[in-house]
């Protein structure tokens, strides 16, 4: 790219800024404005959602099946709280981004403390369990 | 302006959307965050910074809780309650679920009515929010007592494993701080929405600068991830 190009990249930009701050249809220069049912529908499904899990635990449903319902109305409330109370369905994927991609990273860490217990378990059970 | 008159047709330039609106919004030299203030963005990345640290309270359990030898307790009967001569499992917690749920959509919804400069309904929606906040850490607290009655302490309780003290003492207390925190700012913040502070733009005690409702949004943030750290905390330590 030459030099007049990214001077003029440097212009735009500027120019979209102040267009951001005044133009009154722009996201942010009247907050996030989003119809009041949206929220109360997102509240709904929340409720619904938590009632699910717990109605996992009271009708004790065990091994895998229980694991997966968790898992998926844990994440399913917790997708609905980030895209629509937090407004992240809304921003600019560079954001969206730099938010959300790191958390995921940290299942690498999960993956690598997994496989640490279940040495240290082994190592437990080998040479400090009671022996019966 | 003068120069921009060159480039100017009239209308600001679409930004682009998708890869190419990333690589663009990060390759500017400007800011990153592109019609995002400063203080939203802060929060956002004081967020993902508290993301990491309950991540390693919640890996640390997930460690002692797979190395033991020793069987972990029941969370389902650990905090069951006898209600009405009912012996119901977790119901504690599935009400303090709900009740954190509540809050965060009166907070929602307040960050709404500051939008539409509506100062009455926001810092009512506030206090609201902070008394559901408020209700929240007194069960936690009775939730406590009730375990600390039964014996339940940091090395040791009556059940099984010795790490379930600990774990519980420190996830649940860090969050209830949070909890907390977050009830003091809403009050904060909400006495300021009720003064019209952001409609007169009256400057703050401390840092002299106007304020705007956008605040309440920030506030929000705040709030919504104190619930939903506590989704995960419902599905990996109560319901596990």
């Amino acid at each position: 790219m030459t030099n007049a190009a990214v001077h003029i990249e440097g212009q735009q930009s500027l120019h979209a800024h102040v267009h951001d701050a005044l133009a009154p249809g722009a996201a942010h220069s009247k907050g996030q404005q989003h119809p009041i049912k949206l929220y109360l529908v997102v509240w709904g499904w929340l409720f619904v959602l938590s009632t699910c899990s717990y109605l996992v635990d009271y009708f004790g449903i065990h091994g895998h099946l229980r694991w997966s319902l968790i898992l998926l109305f844990m994440v399913l409330k917790a997708g609905l709280i980030v895209a629509v109370f937090m407004h992240m369905a809304w921003e600019r994927l560079a954001l969206a981004y730099a938010i959300l991609l790191p958390p995921v990273l940290v299942l690498v860490f999960v993956a690598i403390m997994v496989f640490e217990s279940d040495y240290t378990h082994l190592i437990r059970v080998i040479s400090f369990a009671s022996p019966t | 302006m003068a120069e921009t008159a060159l480039t100017n047709t009239g209308q600001a330039p679409a930004r682009l959307e998708g890869w190419r609106g990333i690589a663009g919004d990060w390759a500017s030299d400007q800011r990153a965050f592109k019609n995002v203030s400063w203080g939203k963005a802060m929060m956002w990345i004081f967020l993902l910074s508290d993301t990491f640290i309950f991540s390693c309270f919640l890996l640390s359990y997930m460690t002692a809780r797979m190395s033991t030898t020793v069987p972990w307790p029941n969370p389902s009967e650990v905090f069951a309650l006898e209600i009405a001569g009912h012996h119901i499992p977790l119901i504690l917690i599935a009400i303090m679920t709900f009740i954190l749920i509540s809050s965060s959509g009166t907070m929602a919804m307040a960050v709404n009515f500051g939008y539409r400069r509506d100062r009455i309904k926001t810092a009512a929606l506030m206090l609201v929010t902070a008394a559901f906040g408020a209700t929240f850490v007194g069960m936690q607290a009775f939730e406590w007592t009730k375990l600390i009655m039964e014996g339940v302490r940091p090395w040791g309780n009556p059940w099984g494993a010795a790490q379930f003290g600990s774990s519980f003492f420190m996830i649940t207390g860090f969050h209830g701080t949070h909890v907390t925190i977050g009830v003091i700012f809403l009050i904060a913040i909400a006495r300021k929405v009720w003064r019209g502070d952001f409609d007169l733009e009256r400057r703050g005690f401390f840092t002299s600068r106007k304020g705007y409702y956008e605040i309440v949004e920030i506030m929000g943030l705040y709030w919504h991830f104190v619930d939903l750290v506590w989704v995960f905390i419902f599905a990996f330590f109560y319901l596990w």
